[in-house]
């Protein structure tokens, strides 16, 4: 399934400063749809390259992450179980504190 | 060369009292405009003009916005816009604003809002201007460095606008003085610059039931949002949980480009004003996200207001005196004030300081300094000698500082007969870096590892203060 995924807020420090990623995520034998969790658990393995610690915490992403998808904040879509489809775009950004 | 020296002094004494007199000149203009203001406001509004600009109603009746030929004038390319007219300036006029935060947010977010006639501005802030905020901060001058951003920003924007009051809260803000203060206007800019500083302002709206315009930048990048405003979402509805200090960077680590956090404070001016004139849709339940590298803007839909949400959820009282007594600092783990942090994790044989180190390369004993900032701070200064390994790479790369070793030894056995100890010396930029880095290289077969207290900053204020810092 192509996926276009975008990191931002620095936590694209830790792919290797790549932003945006544009990738292609085999269904897991029998199963017939990708859920966000099945997502970050792709990317945890396959994109994240120092301090995963820094993007997840447990099974779902560490505090001051927000993630959408396709624009849209996954609390509103269902969060790990939000079900993905075929070029879907899915933000993770870091919440900034500066000024 | 003497009377160079004698010309210089006599330059430096006149602009003294040059400076002087001109300090004395402009509180004594901001007095009689005050006072001028005051006499204004007891009159009715268009009789008072006297200029040759007037709306045109002279001997007619006073017109039921409210504003002053003066203000018609000042304002008339707003008054000219019909979806915000003379409906929104009057609402504007009559409204009061809190930023918090007079650096790189707050300074453009001031100046426009100064400009656009919001009656009254409040400023907070504990700092002073510095020469390295010069680049972002546009609304300080040269003239203000080390004087409080509060009174710089403030004669700012008098300047811009001598019609508006302007209030100064020198004082960084704090939860015994925040309910007290935020309280004074209708709504609040957050253009601080950390993580507890953004729960403590977000709280204290929701406790007062104020708007909330929160900007943030870092970098290139920068977002922004509305929150607590008509039954949309606070900062905890939407992260509940404090994200790691380490997770927190700072712009005096990580830099900013000067525009980024000017575009976010403009905007912020742009939905103050907006609420504040009860016009157009503010970003409310919805987040701006700017990528100035890639020139992009995407506003992305964010959840609603939480019914869970520890301040502002269904069943949850969050009081004045829970505020009052919350602990923001160690809620997030990191301090209100961006002061850098000072770790403490060697033992004192391990550690040098700065004087030390010099006296032992002025006696000629043999080193190897190794520098583990990032390659594009050495870039910008660096002591001599010292080789550049950034901590990040440091542990693939320690076979390099085993031949450095070797080599200085080397060349140190042939000029003398004995054989010399070479010391292994460690450096960043404030000494918390090369203190993990010690660490580090003691566990993996460096015992004599030393780190140089203070780093480069320790360097230019103990040995050589000709050093640039940044």
């Amino acid at each position: 399934m192509h996926i276009t995924l975008e990191f931002g807020g620095g936590l694209e420090l830790l792919c290797d400063s790549v932003k945006i990623h544009n990738v292609d995520v085999e269904l897991k034998k029998g199963l017939e749809k990708l859920t966000m969790k099945d997502l970050l658990a792709w990317v945890r393995t396959n994109l994240i390259k120092e301090r995963p610690e820094m993007f997840m915490k447990g099974d779902t992403v560490r505090p001051g992450v927000l993630v959408l998808v396709n624009d849209c904040d996954w609390e509103l879509s269902g969060q790990l179980e939000t079900t993905l489809q075929e070029k879907d775009v899915v933000v993770f950004i870091s919440t900034l504190h500066g000024g | 060369m003497e009377s160079n020296g004698d010309d210089a002094a006599r330059i430096v004494a006149e602009l003294e009292t040059l400076k002087s007199a001109k300090s004395d000149i402009d509180s004594r203009i901001r007095a009689l405009e005050a006072q001028l203001r005051d006499l204004k406001l007891q009159k009715p509004p268009v009789s008072a003009n006297g200029s040759c600009h007037s709306g045109g109603s002279a001997g007619g009746s006073a017109p039921a916005h409210g504003l002053s030929s003066d203000m018609i004038y000042r304002y008339s390319r707003h008054l000219l816009l019909s979806s915000f007219g003379v409906q929104g300036q009057s609402k504007l006029v009559k409204s009061s604003i809190l930023v918090v935060g007079a650096g790189g947010l707050g300074a453009p977010a001031l100046m426009y809002l100064a400009a656009s006639g919001v009656g009254r501005l409040g400023i907070v802030d504990h700092d002073v201007v510095e020469l390295n905020n010069m680049h972002r901060q546009v609304i300080h001058t040269e003239a203000f460095i080390g004087q409080p951003k509060v009174k710089s920003a403030a004669a700012a924007c008098r300047s811009i606008n001598s019609s508006i009051q302007v209030v100064e809260h020198q004082e960084a803000l704090r939860t015994s003085n925040a309910i007290e203060i935020m309280s004074q206007y209708d709504i609040v800019v957050d253009a601080t610059d950390n993580a507890p500083s953004r729960y403590m302002i977000s709280d204290c709206c929701v406790v007062l039931g104020k708007p909330l315009v929160s900007g943030a930048a870092l970098g290139l990048e920068g977002q922004l949002t509305v929150y607590n405003y008509n039954g949309g979402p606070c900062y905890r509805c939407l992260f509940p949980t404090p994200p790691p200090a380490t997770a927190c960077q700072r712009c005096s680590d990580n830099g900013v480009l000067g525009v980024v956090p000017g575009i976010v404070g403009c905007l912020q001016a742009l939905e103050a004003i907006k609420i504040a004139s009860a016009i157009g849709e503010p970003l409310s339940g919805r987040m701006l996200l700017l990528d100035a590298l890639s020139a992009r803007v995407r506003i992305v839909k964010i959840r609603g207001r939480s019914i869970h949400c520890e301040v502002c959820g269904e069943n949850t009282t969050f009081t004045k005196e829970q505020f009052k007594n919350f602990d923001y600092e160690n809620f997030t783990q990191s301090p209100l004030s961006a002061a850098p942090l000072k770790l403490n994790l060697l033992s004192e044989e391990s550690r040098i300081s700065s004087s030390e180190f010099k006296e032992k390369v002025t006696k000629g004993e043999p080193y190897v300094l190794i520098d583990v900032r990032p390659g594009h701070h050495f870039k910008i200064v660096s002591l001599p000698n010292a080789m550049n390994i950034p901590l990040s790479t440091l542990e693939g790369r320690l076979p390099e500082i085993s031949s450095a070793l070797k080599e200085e030894e080397h060349r140190r056995s042939s000029e003398s007969s004995e054989s010399p100890i070479v010391g292994l010396y460690v450096m960043c930029r404030r000494g918390n870096d090369s203190q993990r880095a010690v660490q580090l290289l003691q566990s993996m077969g460096f015992p004599s590892a030393k780190d140089i207290v203070g780093g480069l900053e320790g360097w230019a204020r103990e040995v050589d203060p000709d050093l640039p810092t940044y």
